[in-house]
């Protein structure tokens, strides 16, 4: 299986270990307020650095803009 | 006046899922108070609304309510509103502020979840805390509405059951509360996107 991950629709390459802040950081996503999904499940913003990624994962990740 | 007479020509196959479905609205502003109006319009059955604030003068250049109601809670105003348009809904109203403990409890009927907060903490709160407890309830979001104009630049972004309206891009200038059109635009999507939902989820 070829190692790389979907965020938001770009491929990217994917390594063992790979936690979600490590994809974060990878697209230069600095935005305070996110929510990340990894193949549709919620990951809490605690657990970014713990949470490594699975070869072949679907990340969306949706920047939260006040206003409402 | 009879509930049939009231509600005449509604659709056949989705009106009577419509009037079965609790939807959850979190915040009675901008985006709540006019999702909440569009929906009781629709016939929904029952809307459970929270919302801890007041109506003040400058919510009215985009909110649901009227200059006589400036002072009151949100939530007993848009109550009020919805009322005398549609008597016949069912309405759930609770003036406080949601935290990660009472969203569990206040929504648990809930077929259709609305996020309608105005800032972006809150609602990052929402999401992840209603996306842990009812992992399989949609739950309709907004992010991105500031300003006017780039109507189609307003798009709907799903993953597995949540959904966000929004452009997800344009940010509030300091002191500038969101525009009635384009905020209206964002909150028709979000109604038009439960009723949808509704009818998907019974089909």
């Amino acid at each position: 299986m070829e190692k790389q991950l979907t965020i938001n629709g770009h491929i990217r390459p994917w390594t063992e270990g790979m936690t979600v802040q490590d994809a974060l950081d990878l697209m230069n996503y600095t935005f305070i307020m996110l929510v990340v999904k990894i193949n549709g499940e919620v990951v809490l913003r605690a657990d970014y650095g713990s949470t490594t990624i699975p070869n072949g994962a679907e990340l969306l990740v949706i920047h939260l803009i006040s206003g409402g | 006046m009879t509930l049939s007479e009231y509600f005449c020509e509604r659709d056949p196959i989705a009106f009577p899922l419509w009037q079965k479905a609790v939807v959850g609205i979190a915040g009675a502003g901008g985006l709540g108070s006019n999702v909440a109006m569009l929906l009781a319009r629709a016939g929904i059955g029952k809307l459970i609304i929270s919302d801890f604030d007041i109506v003040s003068l400058s919510n009215l250049g985009r909110q649901a309510f009227n200059l006589d109601q400036v002072g009151l809670p949100k939530v007993e105003a848009l109550a009020q509103n919805i009322r005398k348009v549609n008597p016949f809904i069912e309405l759930e109203i609770h003036k406080l502020c949601l935290d990660a403990d009472n969203i569990q409890e206040l929504f648990q009927e809930v077929d259709i979840m609305i996020e309608a907060f105005d800032t972006a903490s809150a609602k990052t709160m929402l999401i992840e805390c209603f996306s842990q407890h009812f992992p399989d309830t949609d739950l309709i979001c907004a992010s991105g509405l500031a300003g006017y104009g780039k109507s189609e630049e307003i798009r709907i972004v799903r993953a597995g059951k949540l959904f966000v309206v929004g452009d997800q891009c344009s940010q509030l200038s300091p002191g500038i509360s969101p525009i009635s059109a384009r905020i209206m635009i964002v909150a028709a999507m979000q109604a038009n996107l439960a009723l949808e939902r509704i009818v998907w989820k019974n089909s």
